[in-house]
Order: C-alpha cells, then structure tokens, then sequence
C-alpha cells in the first residue's frame, strides 16, 4: 500500500463524496490556477434550518487536480454540509490540515485550496443576494483575488488558454 | 523474478530491480572477496582482478579500451565529473560549453554552477519531438567552445538523438562531445567509436545492477581533472575505495545486456508499439508525448487532456500499476516537467502527463491489464475534473 498519503485522504481519493456541477446552486468559487496544476469549483445550495438561520444545506465539487486536491474537496463539501454559513467560514486552513492527516510538506499548498474554494462560494452566495459582507470574508474574498491577478499578469498566456479551455 | 506478486512495475526509466544473476556474482564480493584494490595481499589483488575484468566487460558494451572506463559512484556523479572535469581541465582554452534544454537535472544544474564559475552556457532547443537542431548546433559551436553535452536518449520522452551526426559535428570542429546514455547503455546498441564520443555517462541500476555503480567513459589523451582527490584510484581521476561488488554486478548486468539485447530489444519495442496503439485507440484526447520512431524501445509517454498526473499516478498505484508524471503536483518545486515544456507542452499538458517504461519483466498481459484499466481511471478522473463532463 502506498504510504505517501494518509488513510483519510486516501479514502476520500478513491471514493470522492458530492461529486459534480451543481444545478440552481446559490453560491459557486472558482479557485486555482493551471499553472500550478489544480483548479476547484464548489457549490453551494442554501437553506434553513428550524431555528430560522442559513445552513448549506448543499455542496459539491469539480476538482482538476492532484490527489490532496481531490481528497481535501470532497473532504470539506462532507464538512459543510448542514453547518450555518457563520461555522463554515470558521473552518480554517489548520482545521482541514488535521483532518486530512499526514501531508507532504510541498503539498500543504494544494490542501488550502478548498478553504478558499469555499470562502470564495460563500462570498458569491452573500454578493448575488446583496447581503452584507463580513469584514472578514471580504479581506478573503480580496486576498484570493489579488493572489490570482497576480498569476494572470505573470501567466497571462496561460490564462487565457486555460479560459479557452474552460469555454470548450 | 522480483516476486512483487501482483504489483506491475512501469517504471523502469526510474531505476530497475536487480538480476538474480546479478546478485549470484555480488555476493562473494561482500565478505570472502572484500579486499582493498589497492592493497598488496591476495585479498586486495583479487578484488583488483574483478574491477579490471568488469572494466573490460563494462567497456565492450560501447566498444572501448578497458582503460577508459573509469568507475564512479551514480549517474549525477559521472555526469558532474564530464561537464566540470573537462571545463576546469580546458578553460584556458575557452570557457563555453554546449547542452540541450532537455538534459538530466545533474547535467543542467552542473551547467548552471559553471555558469556560477563564469563559463558560458548555451541551451540549444529541440522539437516538438525532442531532437536538437544539427544545423543549430554547428552555429552554436564558437572558437571558445570546450564542450558539448548532449543526452542520447531522454529519461522522459525516451526521444533518441542523432548521436552519429551531433558526435560527427564536434570532431570536425574539435570540441569535445559527452553524452549522457543513461537511459540507452545496454538498451541499444552504441559504439563511440563510430559515433566520435569522448565521453559517455552510463548507470548500473537502469540496466539491471545495483545502484552505487556507474561509470564515465573518458578517450584516451582527454583533458579532464577530477571532482575527487585522494588515493589515485581510477587512474586518478575517482579517489575513494573501489565499490568491487557494486562494480562487478554492474559488469555481469552488463554482460547480460549484451548478450541478450537484439531479442529484447524486438520484444520490448512489440510491447510498447502496442501499448502506444492501445492508448491511443482506447482513450480520447489521449496523445503521445515524444518521437514516434526514435525512442527507446522501453518507453512510453502520454499526455491525457483534463487529467491532472500526480492523481493518476496514485490511482495506478491503487490498482498496482506503478507509474511516473511530469505533471508540477509531483515535483517538489511544484513546475512542470522541463522536458514537456521544451517540446512545446503548455503547463495543462504536462499536468495530464504518465509515463510508462517497460523493462525485462514485462509480460504482454501487463499492457493488457493496463490497456483494460487506463481507460476507466482517465474516465473517472475526468468526471471529477470541471473541465469537461463525460
């Protein structure tokens, strides 16, 4: 058996949970780049709980990417599910690094993406239905994107094959 | 042999399990025949012995004197001491010095510390197949010009170069020429000779011996200093203690090669044209990477649009197929293969590379296994990957 990997990232590579686009969705982040290799989209579907507040009641993924990619998508789309969109923003980058077990030190990088991913869908869901931003989000929401122009301006040429791609 | 029981190993390119005919000869090296080369006594003047006649043996491969192979301690070693022996031996004569972009990284980072050391480096291109331009290497040859450095077969693509005509080139302009057949000693035919090599890098364990032996081919009268100063072994030019049992299994798996390489050179080319065809037959989008015909009759390599390689890799190794990328999730430095890029590869490309080497132990149901299994790995990762719904 491979020892590279934990068992928790393990089973989820092999049996990845909530897998695919997500139709009426209320919340979509796109996250990653090419040029690194890995790119996720997560969806969200929101709704309520009894108590009246908004949960994701939904997620799902669609993942171009290595195995902790894939693993650390289907890994946070388990985790969201049912939470408030306030606990969901509270799963940090160290949180899903303990979860996922042993990690190869120049692969922690690939293992973040799912938080952004997430931020990022929470941030669309909260734009799209002109709620007010958390501060917090917000300096996420600009941090993920400043860190993506400045690929796009570095690789200008690869993103716009990659978008090229996409539209296929 | 290996009784690795239901695991296929595909990876070959990146060392090979050790001959059991192999390991019958090392043995007696590790405690009755353990003398010192240097050393007077019987103990020491036998193990003496079987370095020079594995000096013999290992030279005849390529068609050299034994006195011009010198024995080294891995591939990088040999390859360093080429490109930094001959630059430091030969720098009042000039301080540029010739390879390809598509070099091993010991050659490439060897370059790029001389470079560090104030000699002049030129990358030549190659195609989209992998080959350099000859026409591109005699304009590249100036007046300060040492040496020239070019990989015979790639360890990626398994490309083959001209090496005839590139050693060719360099006699007619007097530079030194050393080639780094790591990938190709033992696998296919080479004769320095006719080829004009001065100096040749080969390595013991992709051919079947243990690793910790390898060796630098260096012409007689070529001017080369040594990375390693001590004792004088190796004619001076590899100071440490001779590594006899190391050195004779990578004789006997050179003898064995010899011997039997015009048969397994037909059987391996059989498997892998057919693991080529079946790939590309069976799989969309799927592309071979390198050249069609000049490659190593063990290599394979693929790209497969909308799949990222490190996860194929590991789903391979779920089914007991072992693999190898050059996709950037599978290096430490997080970049793609320098290989893919040189041939053209956009950065997606590399990422959805596997490469696939086959070797002595692959059986025709191997690439059928493969060939049964590929396609349904490829099909799920694509479900997963936003690129494209299947």
């Amino acid at each position: 058996m491979n020892t590279l990997y934990s068992k928790e990232i393990m089973k989820h590579f092999r049996h990845p949970r909530n897998v695919g686009k997500m139709k009426n969705y209320d919340g979509l982040g796109k996250i990653g780049n090419l040029l690194c290799g890995d790119i996720l989209w997560l969806y969200i579907k929101v709704g309520k709980d009894k108590k009246g507040r908004e949960i994701i009641k939904k997620a799902s993924f669609s993942t171009f990417g290595c195995t902790i990619a894939i693993a650390n998508s289907s890994l946070i789309t388990t985790m969201i599910k049912g939470k408030t969109l306030g606990e969901a923003m509270k799963i940090t980058k160290e949180k899903l690094l303990k979860r996922l077990g042993k990690v190869p030190p120049f692969k922690i990088h690939c293992s973040l993406l799912a938080v952004d991913g997430l931020s990022e869908a929470i941030y669309d869901y909260f734009l799209k239905n002109k709620k007010e931003i958390p501060k917090e989000l917000q300096k996420r929401h600009e941090r993920i994107q400043k860190h993506l122009k400045i690929i796009e301006e570095r690789y200008k040429e690869y993103v716009s094959l990659e978008k090229k791609i996409l539209e296929k | 042999m290996p009784k690795t029981s239901k695991r296929i190993y595909l990876d070959y390119a990146a060392t090979t399990p050790v001959d059991s005919r192999v390991i019958k000869v090392m043995l007696s090296y590790f405690s009755e025949r353990f003398g010192n080369t240097m050393s007077l006594h019987s103990f020491g003047q036998e193990a003496k012995q079987a370095l020079e006649e594995s000096r013999e043996v290992v030279g005849s491969l390529i068609k050299t004197k034994p006195t011009e192979i010198i024995f080294t301690g891995s591939g990088t070693e040999s390859n360093n001491l080429a490109l930094k022996g001959i630059a430091f031996a030969n720098r009042k004569n000039g301080r540029h010095i010739i390879i390809s972009q598509i070099e091993h990284p010991s050659v490439l980072e060897a370059a790029k510390w001389l470079e560090s050391q104030g000699f002049k480096i030129t990358k030549l291109p190659v195609d989209r197949h992998g080959l350099i331009n000859l026409n591109n290497l005699k304009k590249a040859i100036k007046k300060d010009t040492i040496l020239v450095s070019i990989i015979h077969a790639n360890n990626e693509i398994g490309t083959i170069q001209r090496i005839s005509e590139i050693g060719k080139i360099c006699k007619g302009k007097g530079v030194y020429f050393h080639t780094d057949a790591t990938q190709s000693f033992g696998k296919v035919p080479i004769d320095v000779n006719k080829m004009n090599i001065d100096l040749l890098t080969a390595n013991s364990h992709k051919m079947y011996g243990p690793k910790g032996a390898a060796c630098l081919f260096v012409r007689e009268g070529t001017k080369i200093e040594p990375l390693l100063h001590g004792g004088g072994h190796e004619a001076g030019l590899r100071s440490s203690t001779v590594n006899v049992a190391a050195i004779a299994g990578f004789a006997e798996a050179a003898r064995i090669c010899k011997r039997e390489m015009k048969k397994e050179v037909k059987r391996l080319i059989k498997l892998r044209d057919k693991l080529i065809k079946g790939v590309l037959e069976k799989i969309e989008e799927s592309h071979l990477n390198g050249h069609p015909k000049k490659r190593l009759p063990n290599n394979t390599n693929f790209w497969f649009s909308f799949v990222e390689g490190e996860s194929l890799v590991i789903q391979l190794d779920l089914l007991g197929i072992s693999a190898s990328t050059g996709s950037a999730c599978s290096s430490a430095k997080l970049e793609p293969s320098h290989v893919l890029l040189a041939i053209g590869s956009k950065p997606h490309q590399a990422h959805g590379s596997l490469r696939l080497t086959l070797g002595r132990w692959t059986k025709e149901k191997d690439i059928d296994y493969v060939l049964k299994v590929l396609p349904g790995i490829i099909g799920r990762l694509r479900k997963i990957s936003p690129f494209k719904k299947r």
